[in-house]
């Protein structure tokens, strides 16, 4: 909605967001629910009523647990009953230096300035350990702020009794905290308090009439930031920029003017602009976005264009150039396909408002900022937190070129008359292993992101990835693939447990007996699950190895496996990779003696590719509910064959 | 401005800010004669009305503030 996209008029979003919200509601229906508890220290109400609006826009669904008036250490600590009961999918603290309760004074030796700072943190550290302990969800922490007075003016900064000092040291031990521990972020409150004007946002009009820790008008832009964080830790950072090329990354039109008129470089004021931002548009590689063009030149104009000598961007920092005379929403939707993602997935950036019009009307849930004038361009795209960092993988690092590799299979395809001789020209290595601590933050990452390739579209956070990772109850792979002209990365992930018939009609409902049996904070004390808790107890202190969690001796009527996750990313469509995470789950299956998989099938608006997987893989229909859910059983037969027969499998064993 | 432009300025802020097309606030209203409008909302109005005419409350006019006459009267005093 344009009211909720960066450059948006907070005072409008404030004002009519009843409004907005009803709008948003009726716009769509997908929404993903997610538990998310506020503690604040200050108030939180509009900082909640207006995160809503922008996590709803992100298609979240959004149900709040408000902590009492800054009651956010006590919430925790003490075990507020509501908040376990509540069982937060994400925490978020809502403190600010309102909240520093041992400020330094003047007179205070350093020794004693240090203890404070110890103090302080331990105050917050102790928080973020109780949580961790209990909750296992991500939290989401604010650092600090800069005071809005200076006792020693400029030097607050430089002597460690002053304000300015204690804040940096402080938020560098929050960041050092956050470096040691994954699902741990920080919202950082003293970047955007300077970016709205330090002045503005500490009118003290706020605290003491109301108890805000900022002003009201400075809460769209704090939501904003805070739903972007929100958003890419459940998986929905956009993943490629689409860029037109004439007066977007260069200034003029190369068709009319010629390469050798156009402003880039540091010739001109204009020409700086540009290269600045070809300059900020190639460093979104790092990061893991993926970069196109769309424009309508020649092919040939486009890549003189690119070739600039004074340019920052060349043609192989693109995964693809589309440089046609197609209407640009045609290409969008083409750019999407070939690289196997979904439009939503991204971001169109381009000069000209017709432009950005066409493709926003005819291509549904492509981005399309409004990016201004050249010299806005930056600002623009980096406040909008399309791409929000939360997590930097290697394959984040490497997507540009893993993706520019499936460019090249292609090309190699067409060489082929025979597929299958295809796939063996292609030289496949795959890793397939259990959940190995370096993957886990990418594992979960795919969990959140993959929703074509993906049987039952669980998503799951890092800390919930680990916890299948220990648990004996349940087999975990993932799955590497490399090849010839590169390395994919972690590109599949399943998950089993171990269990019996029984546990059939529980999946069948969408849901799995260890959200019922092993989760005690979230239990009743009529769950059904309290006796299989305890066996499952037992059972985890009997098992053996860890690659046959249960084994004949610990629970011989655990001989089926049942299937909670199955996904592939779509970059890796159609090279057997599945086939060689089928052989891996049989030979898992053999070595702990289940002889049966199920598998299930989970009908959303995005996996129709996989409704009859489970068939290819040789599984049987056994049911199917009026929910559209499909349930598959494979009986591992005394002679299984091997189904992939084209890529080179390193494995567990 | 005239008082009444201000009050028919005042009604769309708080027909926005309470999503309800019904509202007309004449001298007397107050927080009492609006459902939705409690302590926490009344932060939001104050906001909007600044917005709306471009001004600032200073937070002794917050305090004593009594009714939208009031309101009103420190708009006009301060846009002239």
């Amino acid at each position: 909605m344009r009211e909720l996209e960066y450059p948006f008029d907070g005072e409008l979003i404030l004002k009519k967001s009843k409004k907005i919200k009803r709008a948003l509601l009726e716009g769509r229906s997908d929404f993903t629910k997610k538990r998310i508890a506020v503690l604040g220290g200050s108030t939180t109400h509009d900082i909640i009523r207006v995160l809503e609006l922008f996590l709803l826009e992100q298609g979240i669904c959004p149900v709040f647990y408000e902590s009492e008036y800054a009651q956010y250490w006590q919430d925790v600590m003490f075990d507020n009953p509501e908040l376990l009961s509540f069982a937060p999918d994400l925490i978020f603290i809502h403190t600010s230096n309102r909240n520093i309760t041992v400020w330094p004074s003047v007179p205070d030796p350093q020794e004693r300035v240090d203890g404070l700072l110890a103090e302080q943190y331990d105050h917050f550290r102790v928080m973020w350990e109780k949580i961790a302990q209990v909750y296992h969800c991500p939290v989401i922490q604010n650092n600090f702020e800069y005071p809005s007075y200076r006792l020693l003016g400029n030097q607050e900064g430089v002597y460690p009794q002053g304000r300015i000092s204690f804040v940096n040291r402080l938020n560098e031990k929050f960041y050092q905290y956050a470096r040691e521990h994954g699902n741990f972020y920080i919202h950082d409150i003293n970047y955007l308090s300077a970016s709205y004007g330090l002045d503005r946002w500490a009118d003290s009009l706020y605290w003491h009439m109301y108890k805000y820790a900022c002003c009201m008008q400075a809460i769209p832009v704090f939501s904003y930031n805070l739903a972007n964080i929100i958003k890419s830790v459940f998986g929905r950072n956009k993943k490629a920029l689409v860029l037109d090329l004439d007066n977007t990354l260069w200034g003029g039109v190369v068709g009319d003017d010629g390469p050798e008129n156009l402003e880039i470089g540091q010739e001109t004021p204009m020409g700086q602009v540009y290269s600045e931002f070809q300059s900020y548009v190639k460093a979104q590689k790092e990061i893991g976005v993926m970069l196109a063009v769309n424009s309508k030149n020649e092919y040939d104009n486009a890549m003189a264009g690119l070739n600039h000598p004074e340019g920052v961007l060349r043609p192989d920092d693109f995964v693809l150039i589309k440089a046609n005379w197609e209407p640009k929403s045609d290409n969008t939707t083409a750019i999407a396909q070939e690289l196997n993602i979904l439009p939503d997935s991204l971001v169109f950036v381009d000069d000209n408002p017709a432009e950005r019009e066409i493709v926003s009307a005819q291509t549904a849930g492509v981005a399309v900022p409004e990016i201004g004038t050249p010299e806005q361009y930056i600002r623009v795209l980096d406040h909008s937190g399309f791409f929000e960092v939360t997590s930097l993988s290697e394959d984040d690092r490497k997507r540009n070129e893993m993706y520019r590799a499936n460019m090249a299979r292609k090309v190699q395809q067409e060489r082929f008359a025979d597929y299958r001789e295809y796939l063996l020209s292609l030289e496949m290595q795959g890793t397939i292993r259990p959940f190995e601590a370096v993957y886990m933050a990418r594992i979960a990452q795919l969990t959140n992101k993959s929703n074509q390739f993906n049987l039952t579209t669980r998503r799951f956070t890092q800390a919930q990835i680990e916890t299948f990772a220990a648990d004996s109850a349940y087999i975990t792979r993932y799955g590497k693939l490399t090849d010839r002209f590169g390395d994919n990365g972690v590109v599949s992930v399943v998950i089993g447990r171990l269990g019996t018939m029984a546990d059939v009609e529980v999946y069948s409902r969408g849901e799995t007996p260890g959200d019922v049996a092993c989760q005690p904070e979230k239990q009743t004390k009529e769950a059904p699950g309290s006796v299989a808790c305890q066996l499952e107890k037992q059972i985890k202190e009997a098992a053996g190895s860890e690659l046959c969690p249960r084994g004949e001796q610990g629970m011989p009527d655990a001989d089926v496996l049942h299937l909670e996750l199955w996904l592939m990313s779509c970059r890796v469509l159609k090279r057997d990779m599945e086939y060689a995470m089928m052989d891996s789950m049989v030979a898992a299956c053999r070595e702990c003696g289940a002889g049966t998989i199920m598998g299930y099938y989970y009908p959303t608006a995005k996996n129709a590719m996989v409704k009859e997987f489970y068939q290819t893989m040789g599984f049987e229909k056994t049911d199917e509910t009026d929910t559209g859910v499909t349930i598959w059983k494979f009986e591992i037969p005394a002679e299984y064959e091997k189904k992939n027969t084209v890529i080179d499998v390193e494995s567990a064993s | 401005m005239s008082r009444e432009e201000v009050f028919d300025r005042l009604n769309e802020v708080f027909r926005d800010v309470f999503d309800d097309e019904e509202i007309t606030v004449t001298d007397a209203t107050t927080a009492d004669d609006i459902e939705e409008w409690d302590s926490l909302e009344h932060i939001n109005l104050l906001a909007a009305v600044e917005q709306e005419f471009g001004m600032k409350f200073n937070m002794g006019q917050v305090v004593s503030m009594k009714n939208v006459g009031e309101m009103a009267d420190i708009i006009i005093s301060q846009i002239g």
